[in-house]
């Protein structure tokens, strides 16, 4: 049952780190692009997916709340101020959607909202990777860091890094998407992105040889973990194989991997962890009625099904956006 | 009062979550709505119903949007600010809640897209289950919201763990508490209520306006129809989650009530201004026996009063007792609004009776009102709990917060409510104002593809003059 809930949690992480990755990647594209017309089509793009898409982060919330209540407990109030900011900006994105149409003279407000509010989301979400991966400071089950405990170096250097990953696979998700324009400055932006990525991936792994990350030490005790980097790599080589030749079917998928091979490699390397080297998955779960009840019904129905329409959404809207889609 | 992390983080619920339950109010009953015109349309084929749903769903969209982004932050709110509630009862809050996201906002969220981009792509029959799917959604989550607000109301079904967590123990206890079957009705009935008054406001008001008087027509006999039959049966529900409060809460009954001391026959009080240092009415204007028979439905029987509850267990008076008694007068204004203008609205006379159309146009408000003063009668009649009777609102608080923390989280969503709200508001009442497309000038919805849904924006002499009429 834990077990269940943990890989449940895993899962949801990764999947709304896929999807709204995509979607708030294109947000932080958004101000590049060449015009009115492109911009449209980028909203277009992600419009009927991206509600979808955030909510991956509740129902990530909800079972960590619901499986894992201890570990609700701690975090949240531990990334206060950053979880605040980051709602902000997730709320003024939200409504960019709806208002930018709805107003000439007040546009750039909600595209600046759009924008800001994307690149706050991802930059406070690698921060909260950066933060974890190095390890909170938790006596006893409760976290004692203070406002700023979170808030080292090399979390914000996280928080960059993720911002760069997820403005390639935006990127990834509008050349895929479209045609023309679109499509050209898609190829045009890959190339620098994937470059800013590679030396992001090369200066973490410096860093956290110099600060010594306790991570790395599960690397060498692990040796099989060395499987998930060289599956992204391989991804990264196909990625740039398709970007070569102009080749847009692969793109979403290859960006997609990438981030897959990073989270597998996070999480293989924390096991038995919830909150690494602090809190384990066991001592963090709640008591087996909860976790019993919320299987019977959301774990064996609700969560397939949502799988279901998740990918129905995907299948409604997929291939290339159409002219006359352009965001309203 | 000096700002301590508690007082900030009470304010910030309650502001964050009377923002947010605003939207609800109105979505709740907006998809039942667009369901059945939907519905009416496959049936009956008139295109006045497509037009209005056309219009309606713009409405919707931007109070959709607004709900999703602002019910975000409360789900989690209650780890940053009331870390230790999730702590101890979060083996009970966490799957309720978790149930509402996993069943409700997945298919909301997901079935949203293919109803606001999916007209030409899906069949027929998809896109009215698309609609049907929303609309179950929605009243899903609000199911489950008021299983957990009822719990923690009325806690049942738990086993206390030497670590202060409730751990549970029977399910069906928490879910089938007997305080949720009257308070979930109340609530959605509010909301369609709420909703079936903005439906007969717009509509009024377009007649009044002179712009699409027969689609307003249309949508003023539909609101206000609904509203006369579901404004008693709520006023009945309201009866029983009464009957409720009496009997599991008497102190936020007490003072409900405006009632200080025991008495037997006990009065009831219409009006008065409750002095909580005096701990006295003044200026009191009550109903002898009434109060028993509204309480016990007896002559006599003797009702408890605020002062047999030590002051530590006693909620605050005053907000109860206002807000308990402007939800009420909001209820009866809607109910005698509603008779009479489903009365009116059975022949063409309702078109002329300019007077009756203002009065229903400004009655928009009434049903958030109504919503909004219920709940504060319901959360801050709890207090001092916030588990009732077994965990402290003082207790249930993150530890380690600081002032400067929360009051920059507040200042936040002061500032980003603030602006989106009145955008969020402008909007909508651009939106209103445009109207639905009338008749004489029904216009294919897909001559014009790349704006089907040409808005103001298009229009910015319409802009200017909206924002100018707007005090
Ligand atoms: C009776 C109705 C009701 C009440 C009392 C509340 N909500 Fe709500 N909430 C809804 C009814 C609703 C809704 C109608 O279902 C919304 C509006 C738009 C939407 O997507 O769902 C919603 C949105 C919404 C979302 C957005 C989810 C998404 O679609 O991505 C969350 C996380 C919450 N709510 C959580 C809460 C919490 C934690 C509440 C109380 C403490 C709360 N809501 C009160
Ligand atoms: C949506 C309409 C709601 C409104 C307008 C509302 C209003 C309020 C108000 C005014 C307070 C502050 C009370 C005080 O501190 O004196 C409060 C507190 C609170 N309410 Fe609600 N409430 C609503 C729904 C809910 C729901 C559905 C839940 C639970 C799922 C809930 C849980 C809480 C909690 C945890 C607190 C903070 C602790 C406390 O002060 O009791 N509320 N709410
Ligand atoms: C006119 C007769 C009415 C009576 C006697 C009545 C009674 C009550 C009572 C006693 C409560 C507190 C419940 C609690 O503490 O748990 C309540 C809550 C509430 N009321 Fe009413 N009500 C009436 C009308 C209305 C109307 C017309 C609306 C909205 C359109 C409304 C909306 C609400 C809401 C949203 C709540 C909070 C949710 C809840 O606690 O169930 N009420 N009502």
């Amino acid at each position: 049952m834990v077990e269940f809930w943990a890989t449940t949690l895993a899962f949801s992480i990764l999947l709304y780190v896929l999807l709204d990755g995509f979607d708030l990647g294109v947000g932080m594209l958004f101000p590049f692009a060449t015009g009115e017309t492109e911009r449209r089509r980028m909203l277009a793009a992600i419009s009927p997916v991206w509600d979808g898409n955030e909510t991956w982060l509740v129902v990530s919330a909800a079972t960590l709340f619901g499986a894992f209540p201890m570990v609700f407990a701690i975090l949240l109030p531990a990334f206060y101020l950053p979880m605040f900011l980051m709602l902000a900006g997730l709320i003024l994105r939200g409504v960019a959607f709806e208002f930018r149409d709805k107003t000439r003279r007040f546009r750039w407000l909600w595209d600046a909202g759009f924008v800001a509010g994307s690149y706050v989301a991802a930059f406070i979400q690698g921060v909260a990777v950066g933060a974890l991966v190095q390890g909170l400071p938790i006596q006893n089950g409760v976290y004692v860091g203070g406002p700023f405990g979170w808030a080292s170096p090399f979390a914000l250097l996280c928080g960059a890094g993720l911002c760069i990953g997820y403005a390639m696979i935006g990127a990834c998700w509008i050349t895929g998407k479209s045609e023309g324009r679109l499509r050209d400055f898609g190829f045009g932006v890959l190339p620098k992105l994937i470059a800013a990525l590679l030396l992001f991936l090369v200066v973490v792994f410096i860093d956290a040889l110099v600060i010594d990350l306790p991570v790395l030490h599960r690397w060498i005790e692990r040796p099989a973990l060395f499987l998930c980097p060289l599956v992204g790599l391989a991804a990264f080589g196909v990625l740039i194989r398709s970007v070569y030749r102009g080749d847009d079917r692969f793109l979403f998928l290859a960006g997609a991997m990438i981030f897959l091979a990073a989270f597998t490699t996070l999480a293989a390397s924390f096991l038995p962890y919830i909150l690494p080297f602090s809190l384990t998955i066991q001592e963090a779960a709640a008591p087996l009625s909860s976790l019993e009840f919320l299987f019977w019904g959301a774990g064996l129905f609700v969560l397939p099904l949502t799988l279901a329409y998740t990918i129905a959404v995907y299948f409604i809207f997929r291939g290339k956006i159409r002219p006359e889609d352009s965001y309203r | 009062m000096e700002l301590t992390p508690l007082l900030l983080s009470r304010i910030q619920f309650a502001f964050t979550i009377s923002f947010h339950i605003i939207f609800p109010a109105f979505t709740i009953g907006l998809a039942a709505w667009l369901t059945f015109l939907e519905g009416c349309e496959i049936v009956t084929g008139d295109r006045v119903y497509r037009r209005l749903f056309d219009f309606w769903l713009k409405v919707f969209a931007v109070a959709f949007g607004l709900g999703v982004v602002s019910g975000i932050v409360m789900a989690f709110q209650f780890g940053t600010n009331w870390s230790e509630l999730s702590r101890r009862t979060g083996a009970i809050q966490g799957p309720l809640l978790g149930y509402e996201s996993f069943t409700a906002f997945a298919l909301e969220a997901s079935f949203f897209g293919v109803l606001m981009f999916g007209r030409d792509r899906v069949p027929r029959w998809v896109y009215f289950v698309s609609c049907l799917m929303v609309a179950a959604g929605t009243s899903l989550s609000s199911f489950w919201i008021m299983v957990n607000n009822s719990w923690m109301q009325a806690p049942t079904g738990f086993a206390l763990r030497p670590d202060g967590v409730f751990v549970p123990t029977d399910w069906s206890a928490i879910i089938f508490n007997q305080a949720v079957w009257t308070r979930f009705p109340h609530m959605m009935l509010a909301a369609y209520v709420t909703s079936a008054f903005c439906v007969a406001a717009t509509g009024a008001w377009h007649i009044l306006r002179g712009s699409a008087v027969h689609e307003g027509r249309t949508m003023l006999a539909m609101g206000l129809r609904l509203a006369a039959i579901l404004v008693p049966i709520q006023i009945g529900f309201g009866h029983l989650v009464g009957d409720f409060v009496h009997d599991a809460q008497p102190a936020k009954f007490a003072a409900i009530e405006g009632r200080w001391n025991d008495e037997q026959p006990a009065s009831e009080i219409l009006i008065a201004w409750p002095d909580e240092k005096a701990e006295a009415n003044r200026l009191e204007v009550a109903v002898p026996y009434l109060g028993s028979l509204i309480g016990s439905l007896s002559l006599t029987a003797k009702e408890v009063g605020i002062k047999s509850f030590p002051p530590g267990r006693r909620p605050p008076v005053a907000i109860p007792f206002f807000a308990f008694r402007i939800m009420v007068g909001c209820g009866l204004l809607m109910l005698g609004i509603a008779w009479l203008g489903s009365w009116l609205s059975l022949s063409d006379r309702i078109l002329r009776t300019r007077l009756f159309l203002w009065a229903t146009f400004l009655s928009f408000p009434l049903g958030f009102i109504a919503t909004l003063t219920g709940w504060f009668t319901a959360e801050v009649g709890r207090q001092p709990w916030v588990v009732f009777g077994q965990l402290r609102t003082t207790d249930a608080a993150t530890p380690f917060l600081t002032t400067p923390q929360v009051a920059t989280s507040l200042t936040i969503f002061a500032l980003v409510y603030t602006l989106i709200f009145s955008f969020g508001s402008l909007y909508v009442y651009q939106l209103l104002r445009a109207g639905p497309i009338a008749s004489a000038a029904a216009i294919p919805i897909r001559t014009n593809p790349k704006r089907p849904f040409a808005i103001p924006a298009d229009r910015p002499a319409v802009v200017a003059d909206a924002s100018s009429t707007r005090e």
